[in-house]
């Protein structure tokens, strides 16, 4: 394998393993705040107790989830290292901001959160934790910017002078941060992560009704996480609505590989499985429209009409023209100076065709179609297990609310399956968004492989496998300190029954 | 505002922002301090604490000076990431473990042991302020690199920036003059820690062992700094013209010192505050040396970053292709983008206050062994 293949690799397994941190962090910041605020109202030390039992876990959690955090913001430099120059401009104005805005946030206020009970006012600490749990949002706002927008490249305008993508206008941030695409995923997200920690709260507590063990403490703490994880679940559905919508206008081979839809067209069903389908419902799901177009990958392959009437080009004939940019360019940038009308005439034909100037870095045009079966894959278990974690959340609230819960051993024994089942969904949430635009680094603009450092493959490999063995470990520990923090249980919430 | 003015300041937020990460970087620097054969494991504990309250201050400030040397100059990123790859990824991996061990050191789960965690916070209390110095020595000594943005239409070999040697980045090592900067920041850390835990903890053997400490690691601290400034003076520096022409200039970073006055001024007034802490810290009976180290660390800092990229300098010179050297004209972000960052920019002194504030309201009750032994939420 080519140091390419080895860089991917090694990406897709840190943010893949940044992801198992962040919906956790998202999701139980919000559910310890609750609890908080309940404590600081009902000026009741239950409350209290069990807050600071789920902090425990949140703090474990959350430090391999910042280490990591690191590791993606270094990577963008030493393994892409043309991709930092090319959208640098770009990408790294959200990322800078989120800097400032976000992280300092949550590490001031979880220290305070953390070490504060007995050094500020009950109320500053409040404050803290939510402010702690806010942190953790807009951070997450500012990175699914500039990962909107490496989906959908708005407000963007190509400079031959510097050779990169650059900042159209100053108005034109606006449109980067207001970027539809942006939006979307991040409330799809966030709130995949409020159910992400409403699960883990629910499952978890699910064990101790099991074991017999902690009863108010679990049916409080499953109201207030299964409460959380179900809001999240009605907006997650919500957003994902958006998303497919997003997808099918801005990256229609992502939706046509997640549907392994070959030949698209009008009424276009959507597969369950392959061989069940529901008539007409991937157009209404892609375009709110029963007779909407689709295109399959064939059609995108060979070009098609939208369904607004526009002509898309085969990738065949974007090739060409991205050469054609390519060549411009790099006479362009010979010429530069020296001849001011024949720069301006190459200058010209690059203008003209600068738009498919990615497509002229690719070898064939199947360069475009990613891995079909993964995405497809990928898509229904997210489906599947949202909607199977949705129904556990509701029926725990339900039944948590009539505090009927100890008799439902299967109900239970779900909600801690869960725990797994939620991790999965979410891992596959971004196998398709990630492994679904394929061969893109930025959509349309820069193709993985143009978008790399020059380093051996040996010395990708290399820290490849040392990253595998500190992740390995560090999952190890965390798993294992999780676990023993759990069989101890909250302190003094309730006395023990054996 | 245009768009000098705009690389201008950015290049003086980077200077800031490296100066506060070195003078945060006391966390490594009390870090240290946890191997000291003279402390109980209860006082090295409450050390493991003190600084644990602040070791995400400096992580974070770490990953700001990255993102905003990503947002504003690019071409560094991506040269220097993509080039010196071992230094970044050694850096990497040392914060990493950090990050980690605090939570994970005192649980009996983790696998590693007390001592593992122990050890790993030690090892970033050395490498991290070694690498970040030697790296930014480079910033004087040169690389071995190469720019040429044509690469991109070269699809067999479309890199833009390339490193000369297959060492990437540990070539630094060759260098003695970049060696001695990060030799530098290390006892300058040192001294740093031993500063902070002197403030923020009340045990009179710690004080002691603190005090120490300053007046121990002072020593080396002087003699690399000053070996580092007198060969920086007098040693050639990579000049450009306005034509972007770089070449080598004779006592180039001394002229930049006599032709910036202001500069001359910023370091002179930093190394006053810094050797001032230090007396305070080291032979007296305050505790407040932190304050006049910190602040005199961070001027100190942001003089240097501007003796290397003000003043017609290349801040990051390529010593195998003098033209690739990256100067703060040719490797920024493109104006719009400066000017939407410097909007957010000003935003910083609220980010600023209420750190300040969390900070005080956390550090009016100091850290006794008392508190360690009876709290439940610690390291």
């Amino acid at each position: 394998m080519d140091a390419i293949l080895w860089s991917r690799i090694q990406f897709a397994m840190t943010a893949a393993y940044h992801w198992l941190f962040v919906p956790l962090t998202l999701g139980l910041a919000l559910v310890m705040a609750v609890m908080e605020t309940l404590y600081v109202v009902k000026k009741d030390d239950f409350w209290k107790k069990t807050a600071q039992f789920w902090m425990k876990l949140f703090a474990v959690n959350f430090a391999v989830g910042i280490a990591t955090g690191l590791i993606l913001e270094f990577e963008f430099g030493t393994n892409w290292s043309n991709y930092s120059w090319f959208v640098g401009d770009m990408f790294g104005a959200p990322l800078a901001i989120e800097g400032i805005l976000a992280f300092f946030m949550e590490a001031t206020f979880f220290a305070v959160m953390f070490f504060g009970w007995n050094k500020v006012s009950p109320k500053f600490h409040l404050a803290s934790t939510w402010l702690t749990g806010i942190g953790a949002t807009i951070s997450a706002y500012w990175i699914l910017v500039a990962n909107g927008w490496m989906q959908n490249p708005v407000g963007t305008t190509f400079n031959p002078d510097t050779v990169r993508s650059e900042m159209a206008s100053a108005a034109a941030f606006w449109e980067v941060v207001t970027n539809p695409v942006a939006v979307s995923k991040f409330f799809h997200s966030v709130t995949s992560g409020w159910v992400t920690g409403g699960i883990f709260v629910v499952g978890v507590s699910a064990w101790y009704l099991l074991k017999g063990r902690q009863k108010k403490f679990a049916v409080k703490s499953m109201i207030v996480g299964g409460i959380v994880g179900l809001v999240g679940s009605a907006a997650v559905m919500l957003t994902g609505d958006s998303s497919g919508i997003h997808a099918a206008e801005f990256q229609p081979m992502k939706l046509a590989a997640a549907e392994g839809l070959q030949d698209g067209g009008r009424g276009a069903a959507f597969t369950i499985v392959p061989g069940i389908k529901i008539p007409k419902m991937l157009s209404i799901l892609a375009t709110h429209d029963a007779d909407g177009y689709v295109p399959g990958i064939n059609d995108i392959l060979k070009g098609y009409t939208d369904n607004d009437g526009n002509v898309v080009p085969s990738v065949a004939e974007k090739m060409e023209r991205g050469r054609k940019a390519l060549d411009a360019l790099e006479f362009y940038r010979i010429v530069g100076d020296q001849d001011t009308e024949l720069a301006a005439q190459v200058r010209a034909a690059l203008d003209e065709n600068v738009q498919y100037m990615g497509y002229g870095h690719l070898q064939k045009p199947e360069d475009v179609v990613p891995p079909v079966g993964v995405v497809f894959w990928a898509f229904r278990l997210m489906i599947g297990f949202g909607m199977l974690t949705a129904l556990v959340l509701l029926l725990s609230v339900i039944f948590g609310w009539k505090d009927k819960l100890e008799g439902k051993k299967w109900l239970l024994w779900a909600a801690v399956f869960c725990i797994p089942l939620v991790y999965i969904g979410g891992q596959c949430g971004w196998i398709v968004a990630e492994v679904g635009r394929q061969p893109w680094t930025i959509q349309g603009l820069l193709p993985v492989n143009v978008a790399i450092s020059s380093l051996s493959a040996g010395a990708v490999k290399t820290t490849f496998f040392v990253f595998l063995a500190v992740f390995a470990l560090f999952l190890a520990i965390e798993i294992r300190i999780m676990i023993g923090a759990i069989k101890k249980g909250p302190d003094t919430v309730e006395p023990e029954k054996d | 505002m245009s768009y000098t003015f705009l690389q201008n300041y950015w290049w003086c937020l980077i200077s800031l922002l490296g100066g506060l990460l070195v003078f945060l970087m006391f966390v490594q620097g009390a870090n240290l301090h946890l191997g000291n054969r003279m402390l109980s494991d209860l006082q090295k504990r409450m050390i493991l604490n003190s600084t644990g309250r602040k070791w995400e201050l400096t992580f974070t400030t770490l990953v700001t000076f990255g993102g905003a040397f990503f947002a504003s100059f690019p071409l560094f990123y991506s040269t220097s990431f993509g080039g010196a790859y071992w230094v970044w990824v050694l850096l990497l991996i040392t914060f990493v473990f950090q990050a980690v061990s605090y939570e994970f050191q005192n649980k009996k789960e983790n696998l590693l042991g007390v001592k593992g965690f122990r050890v790993a916070l030690e090892v970033n209390g050395v490498l991290a302020p070694f690498l970040v110095g030697t790296a930014v020595g480079t910033f004087f000594t040169g690389s071995d690199f190469k720019v040429d943005k044509l690469a991109i239409t070269d699809p067999s070999s479309p890199v833009i920036s390339t490193w000369g040697s297959g060492w990437h980045g540990l070539d630094a090592l060759a260098q003695p003059h970049a060696v001695v900067l990060g030799l530098t920041l290390v006892f300058l850390t040192s001294i740093l820690g031993a500063l902070y835990v002197l403030n923020n903890i009340d045990d009179s053997d710690i004080q002691a062992q603190m005090r120490r400490t300053v007046r121990i690691s002072t020593i080396p601290f002087l003699v690399c700094f000053l070996i580092w400034t007198a060969v920086l003076l007098f040693r050639p520096g990579f000049a450009v013209d306005a034509q972007g022409t770089v070449s080598l200039e004779n006592g180039k970073y001394l002229h930049n010192l006599l032709q910036m006055p202001a500069v001359l001024v910023m370091l002179l007034a930093g190394v006053v505050l810094v050797l001032l802490g230090i007396w305070k810290g080291g032979f007296t009976k305050s505790r407040c040396g932190i304050w006049y180290g910190g602040v005199g660390t961070v001027l100190v800092v942001m003089a240097v970053f501007f003796l290397a990229g003000f003043n017609g300098t290349a801040y990051y010179p390529s010593f195998s292709d003098l033209q690739s050297s990256l100067t703060i004209r040719n490797s920024s972000s493109s104006r719009f983008t400066l000017q939407v960052m410097s909007w957010v920019s000003l935003l910083i002194p609220f980010v600023v206050a209420y750190i300040a504030y969390a900070w005080r309201q956390m550090d009016r009750k100091k850290i006794t062994q008392e508190e360690i032994k009876e709290t439940e939420n610690k390291y």
